[in-house]
């Protein structure tokens, strides 16, 4: 056997493998996983509460660190076991409970202003993520209970203390209760 | 008829009418108090316009309908004691109660309606402000389903007699009494939605109701209306499959039967139409079944809406202390609801209370696992896969349920019935279905939450930006006037 037999048979392997590397090389990418859709759908199996406690100022910013691979699945405990769940299944990562660190799962629950101690002083306003509360400087705040995530962000604001957390759907009922009673 | 069978599946039950069917209906007298449940059946309370101390009249509006809810009216005349939230049928919920006087006066807008020269629009209007419901079980306000039917230009009207529950008999006695006032109902649905045919369907176990009915139709001499006799198969009275079953058309998922050009309505609730019509009566009374083994002497009463279920006991005997019953039922055995006590009151979606003995329950053992056997889906009438559904409702796979069609589960009950392992399968369904609604909801929220934090963002950072030009303005303005001094 002598190199004028070989010669095409190297030429032809060799020019497959340079056409491939560059066929493989576009599409890598030209079909990358587009980055920004990846935290969209992360970002729809969180609960939107904003409320931090994941350590990222926000549902979105944690939708992004956990698609850049940063965080965890387990740092959301609005979102429960099932958020949890959801979020593992998306990336094909082992499910994993939400960790307690980041805070415990607790029932809905919403911010109720004891409008008695209120002393209109507008710093919860800007506070609420979901701009849940209503109110202005000097008069009375009250909080719109199907628009509240129960996030907490209005608690530390709040130089009076007049506001406080409790079960999503009971405060409407029972003071319906009270003023009938009255 | 053609060949095809009229339903796929379903199942073929021990009846239990006979009974209560013996008797006439028997009128109850008004109750000394009516507890009037905003909420009739269809899961949607209506808005209440009186406060206690409100003086009423029979007939006179308590509450206005909204959505899925009918105007309701008071059955006796006296004065509102109570709006107050109690013991439902549906669990518990706000109620109007009325105080009897006994004096029975009516209200004085009642008054008759000229249904043949009024325009199909206004009858609509009078129906609704009647308060008239779906009396087969489900209270959807009647006029809501004719502006709907109108609107998408129904031509069959379909009046649904099929009652395949095996111990409700309310809508056969009324067929066997009352033929003439089914046959006009029907004639004034048929204007008000505008439909050039209808028919009135029943199954071939009712011959007494079909004789009576026919003979009513001939005296009528409307040639537009035809009854249909269908084979006594459960769950044949359930509106998509009764629907399919005389006119061929199939309701597609998630549609209303208006789409496929047909308008379903029941024999009871057409009954309530003729006695708007003939006496201005808004929606009053409705027949109600009352049997089971633990009632001395089972039977079918005409009772006010809002009488408390004691007293229709009490009417048929009283409980029966050799047989002591172990629950009552609202409904049938089958698609029944279990009522916490006797102290609720009667609704227009009440069609059946069925004092259960032990024995007059379908039995079930301890719950074994499913052996697949495939039994459920030969049984089950919208030709799905229980044991599908079951495996996908256990994992809680929201996918595998959309694909296995829980969304078209009519919760019938068919499944259970037949199941060998003794598993609650609709019951798994139904709590499959609430998860569901319970992740929907939760979903709506967070999306609305969502936008509002974007918009709550936006604004901050756009106030933020204001100030910093604010401030740049003012230090150029300051720069530019030391400039002009020096």
């Amino acid at each position: 056997m002598n190199g004028a037999t070989l010669l095409p048979a190297v030429g032809v392997a060799a020019g497959l493998a340079v056409a491939l590397g560059a066929a493989l090389g576009w599409l890598a990418s030209r079909l990358r996983a587009d980055p920004d859709s990846l935290v969209e759908r992360i970002d729809a199996l969180l609960p939107q509460t904003q409320c931090g406690q994941c350590r990222y100022p926000g549902c979105r910013p944690y939708a992004e660190a956990i698609a850049r691979g940063e965080a965890g699945t387990d740092r959301c405990p609005p979102g429960g076991e099932a958020t949890a769940r959801a979020l593992a299944t998306l990336l094909g990562r082992e499910p994993r409970p939400v960790d307690p660190r980041y805070g415990t799962t607790s029932p809905p629950r919403v911010a109720l202003i004891d409008e008695a101690r209120c002393i209109g002083c507008a710093l919860c306003l800007p506070a609420c993520p979901v701009d849940a509360i209503v109110g202005a400087p000097r008069f009375m705040h009250t909080v719109i209970a199907s628009q509240c995530t129960g996030c907490e962000l209005c608690l530390p604001p709040c130089p009076v203390d007049c506001i406080a957390l409790v079960p999503a759907g009971e405060p409407a009922r029972s003071r319906d209760a009270s003023t009938a009673a009255a | 008829m053609n060949a095809r069978p009229a339903l796929r599946g379903g199942l073929r039950v021990d009846s239990h009418k006979a009974r209560p069917l013996e008797q006439p209906i028997a009128t109850l007298p008004p109750p000394a108090f009516a507890v009037l449940a905003l909420d009739q059946g269809s899961g949607e309370p209506a808005q209440a316009i009186v406060t206690p101390g409100t003086p009423v009249r029979v007939g006179t509006p308590i509450a206005i309908g909204r959505g899925a809810a009918a105007d309701l009216h008071s059955p006796v005349s006296g004065t509102v004691s109570a709006v107050e939230s109690r013991p439902t049928v549906a669990g518990t919920g706000p109620c109007v109660v009325v105080a009897n006087d006994g004096g029975n006066e009516r209200d004085s807008g009642l008054a008759p309606l000229d249904w043949i020269t009024l325009d199909p629009a206004v009858l609509v209007e009078r129906l609704a402000s009647g308060g008239l419901a779906g009396l087969g079980g489900a209270a959807f306000p009647t006029a809501g389903k004719l502006a709907l039917a109108r609107a998408a230009g129904v031509e069959w009207l379909l009046v649904n007699g099929a009652e395949c529950e095996p111990w409700i008999c309310c809508d056969d006695a009324l067929m066997r009494e009352r033929a003439a006032e089914v046959v006009l109902g029907t004639r004034v649905l048929r204007a008000a939605c505008g439909a050039a045919r209808a028919t009135i369907a029943l199954e071939d176990d009712k011959p007494e109701a079909r004789a009576v009915l026919a003979s009513a139709l001939a005296a009528s001499g409307d040639d537009r209306i035809e009854l249909v006799v269908l084979p006594a198969v459960y769950p044949l009275g359930a509106e998509g499959l009764l629907i399919a079953a005389v006119t061929g058309r199939e309701v597609p998922r998630g549609a209303l039967p208006p789409e496929v050009g047909v308008l379903c309505q029941n024999v009871g609730t057409a009954a309530g139409v003729a006695r708007l019509v003939t006496e201005g009566l808004p929606l009053l009374s409705r027949v109600v079944t009352v049997t089971g083994g633990g009632v001395r002497r089972p039977m079918n009463l005409e009772a006010r809406i809002g009488t408390p279920v004691a007293d229709l006991v009490a009417a048929c005997g009283g409980y029966d202390e050799l047989r002591p019953p172990v629950r009552l039922v609202a409904g049938g055995s089958l698609t029944g609801r279990a009522l916490a006590s006797d102290a609720v009151a009667v609704t227009k979606g009440l069609n059946c209370v069925l004092v259960a003995t032990a024995a007059d329950l379908p039995g079930r053992g301890a719950e074994m696992p499913c052996i697949r056997c495939g039994d459920c889906a030969t049984t089950c009438p919208i030709g799905l896969l229980p044991q599908q559904l079951h495996r996908a409702a256990m994992a809680d796979d929201a996918a595998a349920l959309e694909r296995f069609g829980l969304a078209d589960c009519i919760e019938c009950g068919c499944c259970d019935y037949v199941c060998p392992s003794g598993i609650p399968l609709t019951a798994r369904f139904h709590a499959a279905r609430e998860r569901q609604q319970l992740h929907e909801a939760g979903r709506r929220r967070a999306a609305e939450a969502k936008q509002r934090y974007e918009r709550h963002r936006r604004r901050l950072d756009e106030q933020v930006e204001a100030e910093r030009r604010a401030f740049e303005e003012a230090r150029r303005r300051a720069r530019g006037d030391g400039a002009g001094g020096a």
